[in-house]
């Protein structure tokens, strides 16, 4: 039994099907990607499983439990972690703030008696926990500056760390290395295999970066028009026919 | 049948009517991104113009019909957008929304100022033969009527036939996609724009002249409540499809007709269910329209090329300037208090216990607005919930006034409830309408209730008694009133600084990603109406007491309207924007009244105040606060050199107080 196992999910709008009979299980402590080209299905496979779009037929279990009708939050509540393809950061609040809201939000206590008595303001212990991850991250350094005035790479570990301080069971990363340059991208890289060494979480990872999914990922699956087209170890999909098919247009 | 028929086809031209103005609505959303609830009062200017240069002025009706349609008409629209509207094109849902409220506000007022507000009884039609009876077969239609009919099936048939098939309708929709993107293909999206706004005036011009004959009367009102049943009609049609959309329109006229024949006259449905009857509509289709469910507002793509909203002005205050102002604030409240309780006279004393009202009912806005960016045009209306409630408890079941205001801010905190629970799918301008649609219904429907509103007399509200100490003298009850305010005002600041304030932060900044760390929206909308409401409520009882009378004119739904276009304007983020929009809605009238014939101008004033907004829609206080703390931190920066205070907004720190720039230091440092 995975950690998040997803059985026949399909996908329509209108008349076109985005997604046809998938089937993915990732498991605690493996870096699991999700490939193929653009208009693929990846991300509509992921909003399906995170809850951003109902699919029309097919089960998600997580942790052993069906999710399929549970609301956004409630799957973030059970352990899923989520970064975004386009930057979907808090703009008016620091860096430091995205991840205390985070944390706020894992450890509960936001009753509105407690705003009122003044006593939401951060426990040491919020910001203990904060600082370190904002450490791991290597973004201390940023820590009080408004997201508005961002990089792009420093957006995405932003978005990481805020999807990290929920303490996730299963990490989902859509897209975290596109505009990023080869040296941040390495960085995530070596950051991606850390958490998953130190946390045990596991990682389900849609990227189109091929250097950075062989580098990190153990297991792949290959989309192409909906329909899962191989899936194995990385190495078994990388050398498959379709694989080149899929990415360079070869016809074998 | 033949008694249904007898009822609908009178129904049929205020349905064309209704049709014509919704489609306008439809077009300029479509082109522009703008839902102009602004159309009634265009509309109105035409009428009026038409009625004054016909009436009054004798003009030949051909002569008059050209200069209030084809001149007048365009011209206003040509204006509003050249000086207005254009300057809008990227701006957010609530800048566009608001501002075309506060131009409904600002401009009738403005057309009364210049033509005078008396009544302006039947209108001449526009129509050839206006009074001849048209028989078909044994039912019949007036010659205006008839006229109106026409005139809207063939103007309906020329715009779908211009949006469809034309160059000119191609850019119109591309426009509404990305009006960047269209000027990066090398058309101006401001031509095209005016274009659809000129149409669109016109049409509305034509449809305020076809209008006024059917009511008999040319009444600012009126074409208010027309508007909103163009709003149901247009939110039948999806906000975009324009067949759909006349459909909707002769649907709620030939309803409202229909409702009239069939239902008894004088009972409570028939007085209640047909002047509520588009709103009932509005809200049904807004639940239930899948276009609008699923119409999430998709922002333009390459809206992220726009500078985010600055932090608040606050944030930029120095340690110093913070410790000054802290000092500051209260020695000047003191100052205040001390004057008007003991310098001023009665009048003025009133008028400051207003002030006080008015803040605390503001401060509803700057939570459901300002932290949440909810757009409610229904504040006043819970603000009537909470004095109908405080009232009827005190007075006719003998509870202490204090707890009967706090169930009055109860009984408004679970409407807020209910009114928020379509704000969990709607959203944007979807919520609004639809609150905008709660607030009318409780005006027409609920609140003349007798058990509600008390009827005609209304109901008594006293003054509050504790103890030993009697509010009705009016230090004391000036004194209540500020010990709530500061006591809400805390709440408002210590619940913005709190966990409640951070995840509608969040929730402003990405509802998607708020939902991704698992902050539930749909409790936190909740439960921010909820609380707004409450204080709106708690707000409404005092104000009810202090008149010690509250009646179903107290809370008409325009009072929202005006309310949301003025704490807006003037900061909706802050406690001293409420209390600042409060000190100015009670002071401008009453230095106007000083001039006579000027106070007409007031609600002008409000509205307009709305072109500020524009600007700046971080309030105009937020604006010049800055500006101001920014001086004195140069200032500052200028007299000690030695930490030279950095232009706030990104000062890293132990960077010697310099910016640091985009490009990240990771590697830089290595």
């Amino acid at each position: 039994m995975g950690l998040l196992e997803a059985e026949g999910i399909t996908k329509r709008f209108g008349g076109i099907t985005a997604l046809s009979e998938m089937g993915l299980s990732t498991d605690s402590g493996e870096i699991v990607g999700l490939i193929g080209p653009n208009g693929a299905g990846k991300t509509t496979l992921f909003n399906c499983l995170f809850g951003l779009d109902r699919p029309d037929s097919g089960r998600v279990l997580f942790d052993g439990q069906v999710i399929d009708r549970l609301p956004v939050h409630r799957r973030a509540k059970l352990g899923i972690g989520r970064t975004f393809q386009r930057l979907e950061l808090f703009a008016e609040m620091t860096v430091r703030e995205h991840l205390l809201a985070a944390e706020r939000s894992r450890v509960g206590g936001g009753a509105l008696w407690r705003d009122l008595c003044n006593m939401s303001a951060p426990s040491a212990d919020e910001r203990a926990r904060v600082a370190e991850l904002l450490e791991m991250l290597d973004i201390s350094e940023i820590a009080d500056r408004p997201a508005e005035s961002l990089s792009l790479g420093h957006g995405r570990l932003v978005e990481l760390g805020r999807a990290l301080a929920m303490e996730p069971k299963l990490l989902m990363l859509d897209e975290p290395s596109s505009g990023l340059d080869r040296g941040e991208t390495a960085a995530l890289g070596d950051m991606l295999l850390r958490v998953v060494a130190e946390r045990g979480t596991g990682v389900l990872l849609v990227e189109h970066d091929l250097e950075l999914v062989r580098r990190v990922t153990s297991r792949l699956y290959l989309l192409d028009f909906g329909q899962l087209v191989v899936s194995g170890t990385t190495t078994e999909v990388m050398e498959h026919p379709s694989f080149r098919r899929a990415y360079l247009g070869y016809t074998a | 049948m033949s008694e249904f028929l007898t009822y609908a086809i009178p129904g049929l031209p205020y349905g064309c009517v209704f049709a014509l103005v919704a489609v306008c609505l439809v077009l300029t959303y479509q082109t522009s991104g703008m839902f102009n609830l602004a159309f009634g009062a265009q509309a109105y200017v035409s009428a009026v113009i038409f009625y004054t240069t016909v009436e009054e002025h004798h003009w030949p009706l051909w002569l008059a019909l050209i200069f209030s349609v084809l001149v007048v008409g365009p011209i206003l629209g040509i204006a509003l957008d050249r000086l207005l509207y254009r300057y809008m094109r990227a701006s957010t849902t609530t800048v566009k929304l608001i501002t075309a409220i506060g131009l409904s506000i600002g401009i009738p007022s403005i057309v009364d100022f210049f033509f005078g507000s008396s009544e302006k009884l039947n209108p001449p039609s526009i129509a050839p033969h206006s009074t001849h009876v048209y028989h078909l077969g044994s039912y019949y239609l007036d010659g205006n009527g008839l006229f109106t009919v026409i005139v809207t099936v063939v103007l309906v048939i020329g715009l779908g036939v211009l949006f469809r098939f034309t160059a000119a309708g191609l850019r119109m929709r591309a426009v509404v996609e990305s009006p960047r993107m269209v000027q990066l293909a090398g058309i101006s999206s401001e031509r095209v724009s005016m274009l659809a706004w000129i149409l669109s005036s016109l049409v509305t011009a034509l449809a305020g002249l076809m209008l006024a004959p059917l009511y008999g009367d040319v009444d600012v009102n009126n074409f208010n409540l027309v508007l909103v049943a163009s709003i149901a009609a247009a939110a039948i049609g999806g906000m975009s499809s324009l067949p759909l959309t006349l459909a909707g329109g002769l649907l709620l006229g030939v309803g409202q007709q229909v409702l009239a024949g069939y239902l008894p006259l004088n009972s409570i449905l028939a007085q209640g269910l047909r002047p509520s009857f588009p709103f009932l509509v509005l809200i049904a289709a807004l639940l239930l329209s899948p276009a609008v469910r699923r119409g999430r507002s998709a922002p333009d793509p390459l809206a992220g090329c726009d500078p985010p909203p600055p932090p608040l002005a606050t944030s930029l205050l120095g340690t110093g300037l913070d410790r000054a102002s802290r000092v500051g604030l209260p020695v000047f409240v003191v100052a205040v208090m001390y004057v008007t309780l003991f310098q001023l006279s009665l009048h003025y004393l009133d008028l400051m216990t207003e002030v006080a009202i008015y803040s605390i009912i503001f401060l509803s806005f700057t939570v459901v607005t300002g932290m949440s960016g909810q757009i409610s045009l229904c504040q006043m209306t819970f603000a009537g919930f909470g004095a109908f409630t405080a009232g009827q408890l005190a007075t006719d079941h003998g509870w202490p006034f204090l707890v009967a205001m706090l169930a009055g801010g109860l009984v408004a905190a679970a409407c807020g409830a209910v009114v928020a629970l379509p704000a969990l799918r709607l959203g944007g301008l979807y919520l609004a309408l639809a609150t905008l649609a709660f607030a009318v219904m409780a005006d027409q429907f609920l609140f003349p209730l007798k058990d509600i509103g008390g009827g005609e007399a209304g109901i008594d509200v006293p003054r509050p008694v504790v103890g030993p100490i009697d509010f009705a003298a009016d230090r004391s009850f000036f004194l209540l009133c500020v010990a709530i305010l500061v006591v809400v005002s805390f709440a408002v600041i210590l619940i913005r600084k709190g966990t409640l304030g951070t995840y509608l932060a969040a929730m402003r900044g990405s509802e998607v990603a708020a939902a991704s760390i698992g902050i539930s929206l749909a409790r936190a909308k909740i439960t921010v109406f909820a609380l707004s409401a409450g204080i709106a409520g708690i707000g409404g009882a005092l104000l009810a007491s202090q008149v010690q009378h509250a009646d179903s004119e107290s809370f008409v739904y325009q009072f929202s309207l005006v309310f949301i276009v003025l704490v807006l304007t003037t900061g909706a983020r802050t406690v001293e924007g409420a209390i600042n929009a409060a000190f100015a809605y009670v002071a401008i009238p009453e230095i106007l009244g000083h001039f006579g014939s000027l106070s007409v101008l007031e609600f002008a004033l409000f509205g307009f105040g709305t072109i500020a907004y524009v600007k700046h829609p971080e309030g105009v206080l937020e604006f010049q606060k800055r500006s101001s703390i920014r001086k004195l931190n140069q200032l500052r920066g200028r007299l000690t050199r030695k930490d030279a205070a950095p232009d706030p907004g990104g000062p890293a720190p132990g960077m010697g107080g310099e910016v640091v720039g985009f490009s990240g230091t990771g590697d830089v440092s290595d």
